[in-house]
C-alpha cells in the first residue's frame, strides 16, 4: 500500500462509516470500531456487534471495506474481524455520539455504575448481578425527567420506547447494556 | 461427534428453535409494542444461535456451516431441550415458555462466562446481557398475568402445568456435560438448577402461582428424542432452503 496511508488515515477512514440503523452516528461514535491495525501487508479492522443478533453487522463490514479502499488500500489487503470479547457496552458510546443521539431525538444511554463502585451501585436482583445506570432518563425534546416507559423494545433491539409526560412526545431511548 | 461439538449444538439449537417459534408470532401479537418485543427477543436468540453455530462449524469434522446445521439436519439430529419447541399456544403459554427459558439461560450463561474455553466464555458474556433483559420482561408478564384477572390467572396456570415437565429437559446431563464440566469447559446443569428454582419461586410468589411439586421431567431433546411439535416446525423453517439449497441473494 502507498506509504502515504498512515495509521491515522486508516483509522479516520474506518471511523467515517455510519451505523446503518442510526446513520447520524459512526461506528467509532458507537464504540463498534475496536481497532485498525497493520499486520504485514494487510490492514485488519476489528469490530464488535452491539447485540448478538445485530442485523447491521454485514452492512457495517462492507462499509468498512469500501472506506478503507477509498483511503488507498487494495481490497485484497483488507480483513474485517469480528470479536465478541470484551462484550460491547453502551459505556463505549463517545461523548460526541451521545450528543448526536440527543440531536436526533434519541435519548442517549446513561452511564453504568462501576461494578466495584459504591455500595448499592450493583443490584442483585432475580436477573442476577447487574450494573445499574446512574441518573434519570430525560426527554430529548424538552428535557423533562417525567417520562414513562411504553415498551422495553423499540425500533431496534438496542432501544426502548418512552413517552415524555410533559411535552407528550414519544421518544426512543438507547437502553443501557 | 465430539463431546464439545455436541455441547455447542445443544445450546445453538435451543436458541434457534425458540427464535423460530417467536418468529411465527411476528405481525400477530396483541399490540404493536409486543410485536416488536417478540421480534427483538427472537433476534437476540437467533444471534446467539449463530455464534454457537459458528463455533460448531470450526469443531465439525465436516465443516458444516451455520445454514447446514440449521437447514440440513432432521428432527433426530436436533439437540434442543423439548421446552423450546412447544407451540406458542396462547399469549400466556408463549410468555411462560420464555420465562422458563430465561430463568435457565441467565445462570447458565453467567456460569459459562467462567469457562476455560475462551470461545464459550465470549459468546456467553455477550448473551448474558441479553438474557437478563429477556428475564426482566418475561417475569413482568408472568406476574401481570398471574396476579391479573381470573381469566389471565387461569391461562397462565394452565401454561405452567403444560410446560413444567418440558422445562425439566433443560437440566438433562449426560457424559457430555459431566465430562466437559470436569475439565472446566461446560456448565453442569445441576449447578444452574438452584438459581432457576429460586427465580421461579420468587416470580411465582408475586404472581400467585404455585410451583408444581411433580418432579417428572420429559427428557430426550438433548439426545434427539423430541415431541411431535418439532416435526412440524422444521419443514416450515427449512422448506425454502431445501427447495433452493445453497442459494444466496
Amino acid at each position: 500500500m502507498p506509504e502515504i496511508v498512515t495509521d491515522e488515515v486508516l483509522w479516520a477512514a474506518a471511523a467515517t462509516v455510519p451505523d446503518p440503523e442510526m446513520p447520524p452516528l459512526t461506528i467509532a461514535d458507537l464504540g463498534i470500531l475496536r481497532s485498525v491495525e497493520r499486520r504485514g501487508d494487510s490492514v485488519v479492522v476489528t469490530i464488535t456487534p452491539t447485540y448478538s443478533g445485530c442485523p447491521a453487522v454485514d452492512m457495517i463490514e462492507s462499509g468498512v471495506i469500501d472506506a478503507v479502499v477509498d483511503a488507498g488500500v487494495a481490497v485484497d489487503r483488507i480483513r474485517v474481524e469480528r470479536v465478541l470479547a470484551p462484550a460491547w457496552t453502551t459505556d463505549w458510546i463517545t461523548d460526541d455520539g451521545r450528543r448526536k443521539l440527543a440531536e436526533s431525538g434519541i435519548s442517549p444511554p446513561r452511564t453504568l455504575a462501576d461494578a466495584s463502585g459504591q455500595p448499592g451501585s450493583v443490584s442483585v436482583t432475580l436477573s442476577g448481578r447487574r450494573r445499574q445506570p446512574i441518573g434519570d432518563i430525560s426527554c430529548p425534546q424538552c428535557g423533562s425527567k417525567t417520562v414513562t416507559e411504553l415498551s422495553r423494545f423499540s425500533s431496534t433491539a438496542c432501544k426502548s420506547l418512552y413517552r415524555c409526560e410533559s411535552c407528550r412526545e414519544p421518544f426512543d431511548h438507547v437502553k443501557e447494556l | 461427534m465430539s463431546p464439545l461439538l455436541t455441547y455447542v449444538l445443544r445450546h445453538a439449537d435451543d436458541n434457534l428453535i425458540v427464535a423460530q417459534r417467536l418468529g411465527e408470532l411476528i405481525a400477530s401479537m396483541p399490540d404493536l409494542e409486543e410485536d416488536i418485543a417478540v421480534a427483538n427477543v427472537g433476534l437476540d436468540h437467533l444471534g446467539q444461535a449463530r455464534h454457537f453455530y459458528d463455533y460448531a462449524s470450526e469443531l465439525d469434522p465436516d465443516s458444516r456451516d451455520e445454514d447446514q446445521f440449521a437447514m440440513e439436519r432432521s428432527e433426530r439430529e436436533f439437540l434442543n431441550a423439548t421446552l423450546v419447541e412447544q407451540p406458542n399456544g396462547d399469549f400466556a403459554q408463549t410468555q411462560m415458555r420464555q420465562f422458563l427459558l430465561d430463568a435457565y439461560q441467565v445462570p447458565l450463561y453467567e456460569a459459562m462466562t467462567a469457562s476455560d474455553d475462551a470461545r464459550l466464555a465470549a459468546i456467553s458474556a455477550k448473551a448474558v446481557k441479553e438474557a437478563r433483559y429477556h428475564l426482566e420482561r418475561s417475569s413482568a408478564w408472568v406476574v401481570r398475568l398471574g396476579a391479573g384477572t381470573p381469566v389471565s390467572h387461569e391461562k397462565i396456570s394452565q401454561a405452567v402445568e403444560y410446560l413444567w415437565p418440558y422445562a425439566g429437559d433443560l437440566f438433562y446431563a449426560d457424559d457430555v456435560e459431566e465430562g466437559l464440566a470436569a475439565s472446566g469447559v461446560a456448565v453442569d446443569p445441576a449447578t444452574v438448577r438452584p438459581t432457576f428454582d429460586a427465580t421461579v419461586a420468587d416470580v411465582f410468589a408475586s404472581a400467585n402461582l404455585s410451583v408444581p411439586d411433580d418432579p417428572y421431567a420429559r427428557m430426550g431433546g438433548r439426545t434427539g428424542f423430541h415431541t411431535e411439535h418439532l416435526g412440524h416446525l422444521l419443514p416450515e423453517m427449512q422448506s425454502l432452503y431445501r427447495a433452493h439449497p445453497g442459494a444466496t441473494w
